[in-house]
């Protein structure tokens, strides 16, 4: 063989393998808000479609010295731990029972099925006439909105314990509640987890769209008042607000999976 | 506590998987059962322990189990069956916490079995820091901790690789040698047979009869790798299965 034919096995192994890549989130986060900023200082874009990102900015602190931030948080986080922690605890306990009971998973499911697609929105009128106008309505509907999306990630995960565990369990004589709180609950933990994610974004949501529909304070109401004035930078001030909410529990529970399910590789 | 199967036989919907099985475990034995792959040994295993019930026929138990014992019929798995999200002690001690000891008795138990099976200095760690290997001992230990009138293997070392796969036989004959046990281990290996059985019963293929039962009356300490006798043992155990194995291979499944 000549030299010239001498070179290296070309590598075709890479890809396909996401890795941490600290710090690139906030590069492109960073980069889009600069962009913005440029073209909407130049004119590029004009400041009817998008504010000035300093100007939101600027909307913000002045929110926080006012002390209105707190004032719209403080109901706004209320009504969405109330709500959620209703919701899915609620959804858990379902789900668990679904995953264990032939029958209730026979009754069940099929009401869950249905109740899943229906745009919860659409029923708060109805929950303001059984609850009234108050929080009782608005803890209702983030509840039933945070409810069936756990009951699905919550059968689902059940099912998806390993049964070889379970059949070791009963081998060794453990009792019924021993199976399902020492081998089922901790081998279901990933996927309720998960699926609490998903559930608490809904929530999120839900929680804005009951605040427009009639309360005084709290961040969806910010946001009405801000859209029907078409002020835009309080409008997007709340926005942001949203967001960090919704960065905020994803990291949390991002926290209690490393924490909880510290035996996964 | 003596084991003793009466004309067992069972079914999967129309397939007969076991026919007219009688056998005989008695105390203090290790029974090695061997059989082409699908001729129904988990089965077998599964039904001695009470984990199936058969369809004809009779699983019977002689005698009380010894004292102590706190499940007289304890398996032991292929795929270990370890909690992934506890540690080696933890899931020595998950099957201790439904029965009533003290503190001190647990711990005893627990210190016990981890140091019959030189696990000691692992007691912390997770599964998935384990070996092979390692995991399997861990589910030896567990086993031991319930203090069985019987162990069923379901070919405990299929998922180890050769060099493991011996160590771990040591380990088993140098446990039985300290504290002989009772034992009905399952395996498609011949080695693991002759060196781990004192008696050696062979299965048909599907429907499993029993074909053959053997004896190999030399103690378990002095069989070694590469022993000649052992070797002629495990020669007529491969003569008789052959056939049967390669028929069994043939078979087209239609389950
Ligand atoms: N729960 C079940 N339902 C239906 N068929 C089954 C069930 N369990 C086993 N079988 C079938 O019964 C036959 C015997 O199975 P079994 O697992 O007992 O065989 P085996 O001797 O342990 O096989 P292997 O050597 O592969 O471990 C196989 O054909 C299998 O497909
Ligand atoms: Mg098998």
């Amino acid at each position: 063989m000549s030299e010239t034919h001498i070179r290296p096995v070309p590598f075709r192994g890479g890809g396909f393998r996401p890795v941490a890549k600290r710090g690139v989130g906030l590069i492109v986060f960073v980069t889009l808000l600069a962009l913005i900023e440029w073209g909407t200082r130049t004119g590029w874009i004009s400041n009817l479609t998008l504010p000035q990102p300093s100007d939101v900015a600027m909307t913000l602190v002045d929110l926080a010295r006012s002390g209105m931030l707190w004032t719209h948080l403080a109901p706004s986080l209320s009504r969405l731990a109330v709500g959620a922690v209703l919701g899915v605890s609620a959804g858990i306990g379902v789900g668990i029972l679904i995953g264990l009971f032939s029958h209730v998973r026979a009754g069940l499911i099929p009401l869950v099925a249905a109740l899943f697609p229906i745009p919860k929105i659409a029923l708060l009128p109805l929950f303001v006439i059984w609850f009234g106008i108050d929080e009782a309505s608005k803890y209702a509907l983030i509840a039933l909105g945070t409810f069936t999306p756990t009951v699905v990630a919550t059968y689902g995960a059940v099912d998806n314990v390993d049964r070889t565990l379970i059949r070791m369990g009963q081998s060794f004589g453990l009792s019924w509640l021993s199976i399902v709180r020492k081998i089922v609950l901790p081998g279901a933990l990933p996927g309720i987890l998960s699926g609490m994610r998903v559930s608490i974004a809904i929530g999120i949501i839900l929680l804005v769209a009951a605040e427009m529909l009639g309360a005084e304070f709290g961040i969806g109401a910010y946001i009405l008042q801000a859209g029907a004035l078409y002020d835009l930078e309080r409008l997007f001030a709340g926005v942001v607000i949203l967001s960090a909410l919704g960065v905020l529990t994803s990291w949390v529970i991002g926290r209690l999976e490393t924490r909880l399910l510290r035996w996964r590789t | 506590m003596e084991l003793t199967l009466e004309k067992v036989t069972h079914r999967y919907g129309d397939m007969p998987v076991l026919q007219d099985i009688d056998l005989r475990i008695p105390t203090g034995e290790i029974l090695c059962i061997v059989g082409p792959s699908g001729c129904g040994k988990s089965t077998l295993l599964r039904l001695i322990g009470g984990l199936e019930r058969p369809d004809e026929g009779r699983v019977l138990q002689d005698g009380a189990p010894p004292p102590g014992c706190l499940n007289p019929l304890t398996y032991v798995f292929q795929d270990f069956a370890l909690l992934p999200w506890r540690s080696v002690g933890g899931n020595v001690t998950l099957v201790l916490e439904d029965h009533r000891l003290d503190g001190d008795e647990r711990a005893a138990i627990i210190d016990d079995v981890l140091a019959r099976t030189n696990l000691s200095a692992f007691r912390n760690a997770l599964p998935r820091q384990l070996s092979g290997g390692m995991k399997q001992r861990v589910a030896i230990a567990r086993a031991l901790a319930v203090n069985p009138a019987v162990m069923l293997l379901d070919e405990p070392l299929s998922a180890l690789d050769a060099q493991t796969r011996e160590l771990l036989m040591e380990d088993l004959v140098g446990l039985w040698a300290r504290q002989p046990f009772t034992a009905v281990y399952v395996t498609h290996n011949l080695a693991e047979a002759v060196r781990l059985g004192h008696r050696v019963a062979v299965l048909s293929r599907r429907p499993g009869r029993l074909r053959e039962m053997l004896e190999i009356d030399m103690p378990l300490d002095e069989r070694g790798v590469g022993d000649a006798r052992l070797d002629s043992v495990q020669q007529h155990l491969w003569h008789l299965m052959k056939d049967e194995a390669m028929a069994a291979d043939q078979e087209l499944l239609d389950v």
